[in-house]
């Protein structure tokens, strides 16, 4: 605001200096339409500002005089002498307060009622009005205003000198130089350079020139409206040129009135929508390589294509079969016919008979584009992108074959070469694909693109457009610039493959390449970034969420925390095996629990009680550790029964549990495993000997049968009593002591064949 | 009325241009290529501290390239500079613009660019219009 206020006043001192010889000759000739035009001009304008800035008296002052002024203007009042003194004395006095307020010092108000009213018809003759005008010390303005043009020929001036400059030490240099003419050159140059920056910023300005003045427009357009918007305005610091900033005023203005008007709905309407009363409005800036991008996006109606559609049939502009042969993005296109606006109703904030259509033509004539993104219902996102041209930006300066170029810097991720290890070229087809460190980018011979003969590729020039990234092939990189870019004649520009055109220190033209027109003219075709992508939630991208235990078998796992209701302890009692698996008995009831190893041998053990919404499903755990957020590159573990992923938590393996499956009932508990009933002989050999070479094999062991337990293989001594129980229905695999033992024996020692044997006899009975 | 008119010559004929359309005549330097531009634009050339496109102007009004030349005048059609270069250059003169004469069979882009005569001196000459030997201008202004 304090920049609007300075802006103010800065011209309005400018105004009155240029107004005051007009003045005088108002005074002398009353009837002169012309000078009274610009007097009126002049407080319409105060007016106008005083309204936006909040400057109340000022505003009252103008008020007046504008009124009597137009009725002048129309014939209503005659402009005799003493309306004349009267609008004088408010200019004057308008003077005087803006002189105040640059000042920062108070003015009474006293004589303003008494101007005021020396403007009504039947005023006394003036006597007052010479009163007050007490000389104020006029405050030294700390800013000037210039006209581009004059800015523009220092720019010019400017680039001479360095040309000058640099031909002056190309000629020095040819001849053994004397010190001192070396440190003067030395010195100029410093100088020289240090000049050029400082007035190629005299061009430049950030964008919140443009932006400052949105939050009060947007909140007086929407009261007057009835609507509630919030406005939200980003990359206020960008810069660019003066010049585009007033160009992009007037679009920007409009475009905005648009969406407060037209898109954003009534509040009563939004609530229906089941939106958010108040609509939300976000204007941003952001540089995108060689472009300037203003995004102004509401979550209003969007554009009714339908209507547009009717619209334009009923007003001539296209023919039903000219319609229905549309894409939608061309039916879109039809708001920016001259005279197709999507409302119905013309109101007093937009309807003004400036439409979409003019907005186009001014950002086109700047060699800009106006690109829209309608979701009807939900909001509309108009882009205006703006060439960089006319303003400075950083180059790379490419050689190609003899051939120099330029390339915006910001559309360059790097530059590799490729003779690195980090670079490989394959011909996939008839087209060069070029692998940096894996990522695989269609690759552009910018040599063979441009026909220059003697192209030899040594480097590629990762170039990232809106839609993707491709690799240029480029001869090498010969240096870094910024430069004043031009735009190029429009028969270059109809090529589509240059941005701007330049003149470098070197005093050699330079083109400046536009990335997205080379990925055209080459024939690459990305598919679009769709909305969803960069629209996805945050969440996501940071993972699940989990929980981290230890399990019975010692493994750490994890579960989805979504799928678990709680954490409790629970008797061991109440789990029993039951219907051929594991339950656990609630005070409501019984639900299945699955364990992942033998029972703990204690009173207490920890379930995690899982549900998908509607059955519940218990985990017995060993202890449950931390609340993890899991990592989004997880191993897939294919084949292996009830494990999903296998995730890098803290450094440790970790297995996340197919939870899908336990509910399927998919998970074969541990039980599953071959148990080998051992006939102990007392002597403790099998338990101590044989026991963990089995368990080691993936079997359970035991020596004694439970009731439910059923034995896949039992392995006895052949020494022993001749217990040859076929009660327990198990194959048995006898063992021997000695090596040399009866053919239906194994000798224990023989740990191959035992385990071997094992494996047939348990495999025969489960097949 | 007369008018101030340059006396150029372009592929070997001589040709009056209005002086008013013409900002200076130059020597051009070196030309930057312009690949992919159409094949009457010559390349970019550096005039002091700024950059000229430089037409082709033989190539514009259909005839072979004139690559002997290298002087060129210098205009401006709608806020872009070009030169436009010429084999030689002759002086201005004052001179009447005078209607082509009815029936004059013009060959080729030279009926597009022409846009009147003057005689000098008893040898009549074409008034070029320099805009109209300048590429895509044409078509942006339709």
């Amino acid at each position: 605001m304090d920049d609007l206020l300075q802006e103010f006043i800065a011209e309005t001192r400018e105004t009155l200096d240029a107004l005051s010889g007009e003045i005088v000759l108002w005074e002398a000739t009353p009837g002169d339409r012309a000078r009274l035009d610009a007097i009126f001009r002049f407080v319409h304008t105060v007016k106008g500002s005083c309204g936006f800035l909040e400057l109340p008296r000022l505003g009252r002052l103008a008020h007046a005089a504008e009124d009597v002024l137009s009725a002048v203007r129309d014939g209503r009042r005659p402009a005799d002498t003493a309306l004349v003194s009267a609008v004088l004395a408010i200019v004057d006095r308008i003077g005087e307060l803006t002189e105040a307020i640059a000042g920062g010092h108070a003015l009474d108000d006293v004589t303003e009622d008494l101007l005021i009213a020396a403007l009504a018809e039947d005023a006394a003759p003036p006597t007052v009005l010479a009163a007050s005008t007490a000389p104020t010390a006029r405050v030294a303005s700390s800013s000037v205003r210039l006209a581009v043009d004059l800015l523009d020929r220092m720019m010019i001036g400017m680039s001479e000198m360095v040309l000058a400059r640099n031909e002056l030490a190309r000629r020095l240099r040819e001849h053994a130089l004397d010190a001192r003419v070396e440190g003067a050159l030395e010195r100029l140059s410093l100088t020289v350079g240090e000049m050029r920056d400082t007035v190629t910023r005299t061009r430049m300005q950030r964008i919140s020139a443009l932006f400052s003045a949105l939050p009060r427009m947007v909140r007086d357009t929407a009261n007057s409206l009835g609507k509630a918007v919030i406005l939200d305005v980003e990359g206020a610091d960008v810069e660019l040129d003066r010049e585009l900033v007033e160009l992009l005023r007037d679009p920007l203005v409009h475009i905005i009135r648009n969406a407060v008007d037209h898109g954003i709905e009534t509040p009563a309407e939004r609530r229906a929508a089941g939106k958010r009363v108040a609509g939300q409005l976000i204007v941003s800036a952001r540089q995108t390589g060689n472009q300037i991008v203003l995004g102004i996006s509401d979550d209003g109606r969007g554009i009714d294509e339908s209507r547009l559609v009717a619209k334009a049939a009923a007003s001539g502009l296209r023919t039903d079969r000219q319609l229905a042969m549309m894409t939608d993005a061309e039916r879109l296109e039809l708001i920016f016919e001259p005279g197709l606006s999507s409302r119905d109703v013309v109101t007093s904030i937009s309807g003004r008979g400036v439409g979409m259509d003019v907005v186009r033509a001014n950002i086109e004539r700047i060699g800009g584009r106006v690109a829209l993104r309608n979701r009807p219902g939900c909001g509309l996102t108009i882009e205006l992108q703006v060439p960089l041209t006319l303003s400075i930006i950083p180059t790379i300066i490419v050689a190609i074959g003899g051939e120099k170029f330029a390339l915006p810097r910001q559309s360059i991720e790097e530059i590799v070469a490729l003779r690195g290890a980090a670079v490989r070229l394959d011909m996939l087809g008839g087209t060069t694909v070029a692998t940096v460190r894996g990522r695989r980018l269609p690759m552009v011979e910018l040599g063979s693109l441009l026909n220059i003969p003697d192209a030899k590729v040594t480097a590629l020039a990762i170039v990232a457009t809106r839609d993707g990234q491709y690799a240029l092939g480029i001869d090498e990189v010969l240096d870094t610039e910024e430069l004043v870019v031009k735009p190029v004649s429009p028969a270059i520009m109809a090529t589509g493959l240059y941005a701007g055109q330049t003149l470098p220190d070197s005093g050699d033209p330079l083109l400046l390449l536009d990335g997205t027109g080379i990925a055209a003219a080459a024939g690459l075709h990305f598919t679009p970034a769709s909305e969803d992508r960069t629209e996805a939630p945050v969440e996501e991208a940071r993972g699940i969420a989990a929980l981290l235990f230890d399990d019975l078998d010692g493994m750490r796992r994890a579960l989805p925390l979504i799928a678990v209701d709680r954490v409790e302890t629970v008797p061991r009692a109440a789990i029993r095996r039951t219907g051929g698996r594991l339950h656990l008995s609630l005070d409501t009831g019984v639900i299945p629990v699955f364990a992942n190893g033998d029972l703990p041998d204690t009173n207490q053990v920890a379930v995690v009680r899982l549900t998908d919404g509607a059955s519940e499903y218990g985990y017995l755990i060993g202890d449950a550790q931390e609340i993890v957020s899991l990592p989004a590159q997880a191993a897939p573990a294919a084949g292996r029964a009830g494990v999903a992923a296998v995730l890098m938590i803290a450094g440790e393996q970790v297995e996340l549990v197919d939870v899908h499956a336990l509910f399927a009932g998919e998970l074969a508990p541990p039980a599953d495993r071959p148990l080998c009933l051992l006939r102990c002989d007392g002597s403790g050999w099998m338990d101590t000997f044989l026991r963990p070479v089995l368990e080691a094999s993936g079997y359970r062991c035991t020596s004694q049968m439970r009731d439910d337990d059923i034995a896949d293989v039992t392995l006895a001594m052949a020494d022993a009593a001749p217990q040859r129980d076929v009660a327990a229905g198990s194959p048995v695999v006898y063992l021997s002591r000695q090596p040399v033992a009866g053919a239906d024996a194994i000798y224990r020692y023989d740990r191959a064949a035992l385990i071997a044997a094992v494996a047939a006899s348990a495999g025969s009975r489960r097949a | 009325m007369t008018e101030l008119f340059l006396i150029v010559q372009i592929a070997a004929r001589w040709v009056a241009v209005p002086a008013t359309e013409v900002e200076s005549a130059v020597d051009i330097g070196a030309i930057v290529a312009v690949p992919h531009a159409p094949s009457t634009i010559r390349g970019l050339a550096a005039l002091r501290s700024r950059v000229v496109t430089v037409i082709d102007t033989c190539t514009a009004l259909g005839l072979p390239p004139c690559t002997e030349a290298k002087r060129a005048v210098i205009a401006q059609v709608q806020g872009h500079h070009y030169a436009l270069l010429v084999d030689a250059l002759d002086d201005v003169f004052a001179l009447e613009r005078l209607p082509l004469s009815s029936g004059l069979p013009l060959d080729g882009q030279w009926a597009a660019c022409a846009s009147g005569m003057v005689d000098r001196d008893g040898e009549p000459l074409l008034i070029l219009d320099l805009s109209r030997l300048v590429p895509g201008a044409v078509a942006i202004a339709a």
